[in-house]
């Protein structure tokens, strides 16, 4: 194991600034802020009547990155690109939203909302998606060699 | 409280979360796959995205917590399910494959839109797909 581009001050602040806006959410609206829950919401919607909250905390998502270019931090986004194929992309983008979806959270809603009220089922979740994304990107890296 | 004030708070909270993932660098799939690398080149500055989340948040909200009501809503609507099931590890499984295989999760997904570029908008879709198709055979399965 080789350690690289390790930022880990960015990444501290980032994490607090996330942090902050879960604890906003839930303090003026009493909501978890799971980004697959939140957008599920949307493209799935149980209830009319809860879909604009949800519209505007998206384009919110949206407008946090343009802002974050327009202060021009770090090195800026132009370096920024997927690092895989177009199906491969298609792949982890269905199997995101369908795991999602079934598991009821993500990175945020399991492990960070939900780990921070101790919640048990998120950190089951947390550990299976952590545990699977590790030995799904060994699979694909280490043993079908793609870089 | 008008309805105009609480859009703007779902505003905020949104903005300062993608505000969040940017600074942090989650929006560089690139980054998040050289965190699940443990074997290669391993990356470690996302556990303290997480850390720093983690912190922050379980200070604050068992503080938020202690009140009657949020600011802008009659109740908090946390989850209220305790018990481990298989839907938690199957799906927490199956996000984490998509997770290693494109290097995208949600919230850095649809905050990449503001430099979208058409693999971007692949993901997304496919996320979409996959959450509507996951959303819906769950309505009607339990119907």
């Amino acid at each position: 194991m080789t350690i690289v581009n390790f930022t880990p001050l960015p990444a501290l602040l980032g994490g607090a600034l996330i942090g902050l806006s879960a604890a906003f959410l839930l303090y003026a609206k009493g909501r978890v802020a799971g980004i697959s829950g939140i957008a599920g919401g949307i493209i799935y919607p149980e209830s009319k009547d809860d879909i604009s909250w949800r519209l505007v905390f998206v384009i919110g998502l949206v407008l946090g990155g343009f802002i974050y270019q327009a202060i021009g931090m770090g090195a800026g986004v132009e370096h920024i690109q997927a690092v895989v194929s177009k199906p491969m992309l298609v792949l982890g983008g269905l199997l995101v939203g369908i795991g999602t979806q079934i598991g009821t959270g993500c990175t945020s809603g399991h492990g960070i909302c939900g780990l921070a009220r101790r919640s048990p089922r998120s950190l089951v979740a947390t550990l299976c998606f952590m545990g699977s994304s590790i030995v799904t990107v060994y699979i694909i890296r280490h043993l079908m060699g793609a870089a | 409280m008008s309805p105009a004030i609480r859009l703007l708070a779902a505003l905020f909270a949104g903005t300062l979360f993608g505000l969040g993932l940017s600074v942090a660098q989650m929006i560089d799939p690139a980054k998040v796959i050289n965190f699940l690398d443990f074997a290669g080149n391993w990356d470690p500055s996302l556990a303290f995205v997480m850390a720093g989340g983690l912190i922050v948040n379980a200070i604050i909200t068992p503080l938020i917590l202690k009140r009657d009501r949020p600011l802008m809503a009659e109740y908090f609507r946390l989850p209220t399910k305790t018990e481990i099931d298989k839907r938690i590890v199957i799906g927490g499984v199956i996000f984490g494959i998509g997770w290693g295989v494109a290097g995208y999760c949600p919230g850095p997904m649809i905050t990449s839109l503001s430099f979208a570029d058409s693999d971007i908008l692949t993901v997304l879709a496919a996320f979409v797909a996959g959450t509507f198709i996951s959303r819906w055979v769950l309505a009607h399965r339990a119907a």
